[in-house]
């Protein structure tokens, strides 16, 4: 612990004038030590519990688990199939994901907004409706059953490049608009192609954005599970979905601790690999308002031949392609809800207020829960990120310092590539009065918004921190210099400038809080059940009606999510939200 | 991971107060601020009011907690009236299928989750009574003698029961002028082939209890009865959801296959809105037997109350609700059972057997070699 209390000294050795350097020692201690607590508590010691159990027996450590899973032939096939999908699905999602980066943050046109709220949409949906609206379309008669992709690998990965196409698009989007285009004019002015520009001028500028967004794609496909058992069946399993089998129906605890402990080195191995993306290419940029150039689709009068209008229509052509593929199984989770019989009607849609008999609570009620519980995740998630994304910004001088900085970037990350499950049966055993405090946490519904807003924490980091990053060191001297205390150096320089990301990592903070159903499903819930736990229920009963109830539900899930993301991006122009 | 055993108290000693402090902070503000919404109730805090006055002060007061799974489900108002009848307030805590509320449950013994728990099967019965999970009780309710009658161990008491069976869809039959299968063997039928699909085995219940049947009908040759239907176009999905509504034709979503995994109880859901005789209808010579247990959990803080909430669960009230709200039979012989029920779900004249203890010792064997088998 002493390298990190290290780490919030540095900063406040500045030089301070007045005596503002007190409160800003204290400011940055707890910075570091609030967010440490909160993953302490309600995610590392979870996990460590859970492996602990597995690991002893009898209150002796017994290792003889790895020699023992790792003579399965099995083990090493779902370790290469769990390294296949992601690296396959990550490359895909960067590669489709930096054009509509473009597209929809560096162009302007009409309907840019509800393009963008709509991609984010598959990041929400439950895997159970994914599954739906996925394998009906693929299934041997279904409207695309003709390319004979059910159950094989291409499926899979479709459907991980169809949940996180948005992580690329949204992470490398926020940058993208903000990075200033003289850099790349001047190229240009000096005799670069709109291609050589790109490549050695912008691409350099955006290869830390782009290395945090593959790393969560890396992540999240790393650690997939529903969208892997639904889509691929029995051949493509992975560590994920092996944990889930060995914790939940045999309850062999030693080799899911043993897969646990894989599953963090193939994570730790990623989130080194990116961070080293990062820091190679990481600097100061210089950071202009967000600019947009608007988007036609013909050359606008009197320009140049060679003007990067090819490019851009490209880019263009690629993002259309792509948002086109995301609206197939949308299109078909729609029209499903509106199928009533052998007619069509919107019966789904009006029993959506009630329980039909067959629920606890309708699913209005249940929209009004997700809401609140995503609200308060949504909260936890900002402060802790928003501090874990301020003291990871910092550059101390000290080697050891920043080694510290980035252990501490790289855990937070964690949560994302730890399975679920383990996560969610550790509260189990670490809940119940934890720190002594005689409360029973467990069954007491709070975990919820806390599992959810741990995930969301990475999320909220991976958005502020390149901004931060590329805040040029000088802005706050220069601050400094002028007389402004450490305190108001913070506020007007890095908060100011950081807020204007805060919308995106607010969009996308709530947006993974709604659809969150990983941990959330192995937490014990009072009966006030979330929307995509509500679904899950709907749609695990027979008859059209539940079915149609819960592809209405998905609907409603879905546009709920579009609205409140597009509303968090207009809080970002300035303007309308102002200096919030 | 596993050495940073500490991590939870991350700092130097004499930061610990203020970490201390903190962090009940946090909990206590969190705490505050999720339970809003879920304590509003107010029929529950009526109906104890209005039995306070006649409740005997012997009655065990305060509240039941039930851990149960995702499936759980009573009509409105059923709970409420435990409360007036008892006093007691029950606190549902719902989490995922029988397999994970089971291995939580063992893994949670010394601190339970709760007092009572229902939706122990009878394919993990054995691990519960053998980890100790539920206290001895023997009910006393009038329905305790039919409830007898399912035996799941020391401690568990039948609530409902209900069979898997493989589903057919009249409708593609007869459109497509072929007799419906009837037995296990019919579906290795070339007849029949591409037609069936199944939920997995290892990730789904419904799937694994179909197993069951196999091995129950086949004995040591079910592995040999698998690679016939796999050779016959057998398609295995991930989950119920996944086959019934996906793969299936019958289930409302026009999936290619006529034939699935489902239960006997599924075909009332799909007459028709205007009334006539189901779309689909069971094999009743598939099937497995499937029984729902309840239990006192080990270590309840509210065993009197545990006990009184068993005893409801078998009350008539509770029985009757149990078709309709959760597909199963009641095991009370003493309430009526719907109409549609006796019509288009009737129950499996002699469904397959296997001894719960036998599933405890070979479960991960059989869906290993199940894999094998099935995957190749």
């Amino acid at each position: 612990m002493t390298t990190l209390t290290r780490v919030s000294a540095t900063p406040a050795q500045r030089p301070v004038r007045g005596g503002a350097g007190w409160p800003m020692g204290v400011f940055w201690a707890l910075a570091v030590v609030v967010p440490l607590l909160f993953l302490g508590i309600f995610f590392a010691w979870p996990v460590v519990e859970m492996v602990r159990r597995g690991f002893v027996v009898d209150g002796s450590l017994d290792l003889s688990g790895f020699a023992d899973v790792f003579s399965r032939p099995r083990t090493w096939r779902l370790v290469g199939l769990t390294i296949a999908q992601a690296t396959v699905a990550t490359t895909l999602a960067v590669l489709l994901g930096i054009p509509g980066a473009y597209v929809l943050y560096r162009r302007r046109w009409r309907g840019r907004a509800a393009v963008r709220a709509l991609v984010t949409v598959p990041f929400v949906l439950p895997t159970v409706v994914v599954g739906v609206a996925f394998r009906s379309l693929l299934v041997s008669g279904g409207p695309l059953g003709f390319l004979h992709l059910d159950g094989t690998f291409v499926a899979i990965v479709a459907a991980l490049v169809f949940f996180d196409y948005a992580v690329v698009v949204r992470g490398v989007g926020g940058m993208w608009e903000r990075l200033d285009p003289r850099a790349e004019q001047a190229a240009r002015a000096l005799g670069a192609s709109p291609w050589r520009a790109f490549r050695t001028v912008t691409l350099p500028a955006l290869t830390p954005a782009i290395a945090s967004a593959a790393s969560l794609v890396f992540l999240f496909c790393a650690t997939a599970f529903g969208t892997v058992l639904i889509l691929g069946g029995l051949k493509f399993g992975t560590i994920e979905t092996e944990i889930w089998v060995q914790t939940t129906q045999f309850l062999d605890l030693r080799a899911a601790a043993v897969l646990s402990v894989v599953q963090l080195v193939i994570v730790g191995l990623a989130l080194t690999v990116a961070g080293r993306a990062r820091a190679h290419r990481e600097r100061a940029l210089a950071l202009a308002e967000p600019v947009s150039r608007p988007l036609s689709l013909r050359r606008p009068a009197g320009s140049p031949r060679r003007d990067g209008h090819g490019l851009a229509l490209a880019a263009a052509g690629a993002t259309a392609f792509v948002v086109l593929l995301l609206c197939l199984p949308l299109v078909n989770l729609v029209v499903r809800s509106l199928r009533v019989g052998d007619g069509w009607g919107l019966d789904h849609y009006a029993a959506l207020g009630s329980t039909g008999g067959v629920l606890t609570v309708s699913v209005w009620t249940a929209t009004l829960t997700s809401l609140r519980t995503a609200l308060e995740a949504t909260v936890l998630a900002l402060v802790v990120g928003g501090l874990v994304a301020l003291v990871v910004s910092r550059r101390p001088r000290a080697a050891a310092g920043r080694r510290a900085v980035a252990g501490l970037d790289a855990l937070f990350m964690l949560p994302l590539g730890v399975s679920a499950v383990t996560v969610g049966f550790g509260f189990l055993l670490s809940m119940h009065e934890p720190l002594g405090l005689p409360i029973d946490l467990r069954t007491s519904g709070v975990l919820v918004p806390i599992a959810q807003a741990v995930v969301a924490v990475p999320l909220v980091v991976r958005t502020v921190l390149p901004v931060l990053r590329a805040i040029d060191p000088r802005l706050r001297h220069a601050a400094s210099t002028l007389g402004a205390a450490p305190g108001r150096v913070l506020r007007s320089v890095d908060l100011s400038l950081a807020a204007r990301s805060i919308g995106l990592a607010v969009g996308f903070a709530f947006a993974a809080s709604l659809g969150e159903f990983g941990a959330t499903s192995f937490l014990a819930r009072p009966d006030n059940p979330t929307l995509p736990v509500l679904i899950f229920r709907l749609i695990g009963r027979p008859g059209p009606d539940s079915y149609g109830m819960a592809l209405a539900a998905s609907v409603v899930l879905a546009v709920l999510t579009a609205s409140i993301v597009a509303a968090c991006e207009r809080l970002r122009s300035p303007g309308s939200g102002g200096e919030w | 991971m596993e050495d940073d055993a500490h991590m939870p108290i991350p700092a130097a000693p004499h930061h610990r107060s203020l970490l201390a402090a903190t962090a009940t902070l946090a909990v206590a503000a969190l705490a505050a601020c999720s339970s809003g919404g879920a304590d509003a109730s107010p029929p529950s805090a009526t109906a104890s009011a209005s039995v306070s006055a006649t409740a005997s002060p012997s009655q065990a007061p305060g509240t039941v907690t039930l851990v149960t799974h995702d499936s759980f489900l009573l009509s409105d108002g059923i709970l409420d009236d435990f409360t007036a009848q008892t006093g007691i307030t029950v606190k549902v805590v719902q989490q995922g299928d029988a397999g994970a509320l089971v291995n939580q449950l063992v893994l949670t013994k010394d601190a339970p989750l709760g007092d009572a728990t229902f939706g122990i099967d009878n394919t993990f019965a054995s691990r519960a009574v053998d980890e100790g999970v539920v206290a001895p009780y023997e009910s006393a309710a009038p329905a305790a003698a039919d409830s007898a009658t399912h035996p799941g161990g020391p401690g568990l008491t039948a609530i409902d029961y209900g069979d898997v069976c493989i589903n057919v869809d009249h409708a593609w039959f007869t459109k497509h002028h072929l007799a419906e299968p009837v037995t296990l063997d019919d579906l290795t039928d070339a007849k029949y082939k591409n037609l069936l699909v199944v939920p997995n085995a290892v990730t789904s219940s419904p799937g694994f209890a179909f197993l069951l049947a196999t091995i129950g009908a086949k004995g040591d040759d079910w592995q040999a009865y698998w690679e016939a239907l796999k050779k016959n176009g057998l398609k295995v999905a991930e989950g119920w959801s996944d086959a019934y509504y996906t793969d299936f034709s019958g289930g409302g979503a026009d999936g290619p296959r006529p034939i699935v995994l489902s239960y006997a109880s599924s075909p009332p859901e799909t007459i028709p809105k205007g009334g006539g005789d189901a779309t689909t209808g069971a094999l009743l010579d598939t099937c497995f037997r499937q029984t729902e247990y309840a239990g006192v959990l080990t270590g309840a803080k509210n065993p009197e109350g545990a006990k009184k909430l068993i005893d409801f669960l078998l009350s008539d009230e509770v029985q009757a609700d149990i078709p309709g709200s959760m597909y199963m039979y009641p095991v009370s012989t003493a309430v009526q059972i719907p109409e549609d029920w006796q019509k288009f779900a009737p129950l499996a004249p002699a469904p397959f057997d296997v001894a719960p203890g036998d599933i405890t010792a070979n479960r991960e064997a059989w869906l290993a070699q199940w894999s094998q088998t099935v995957v190749g």
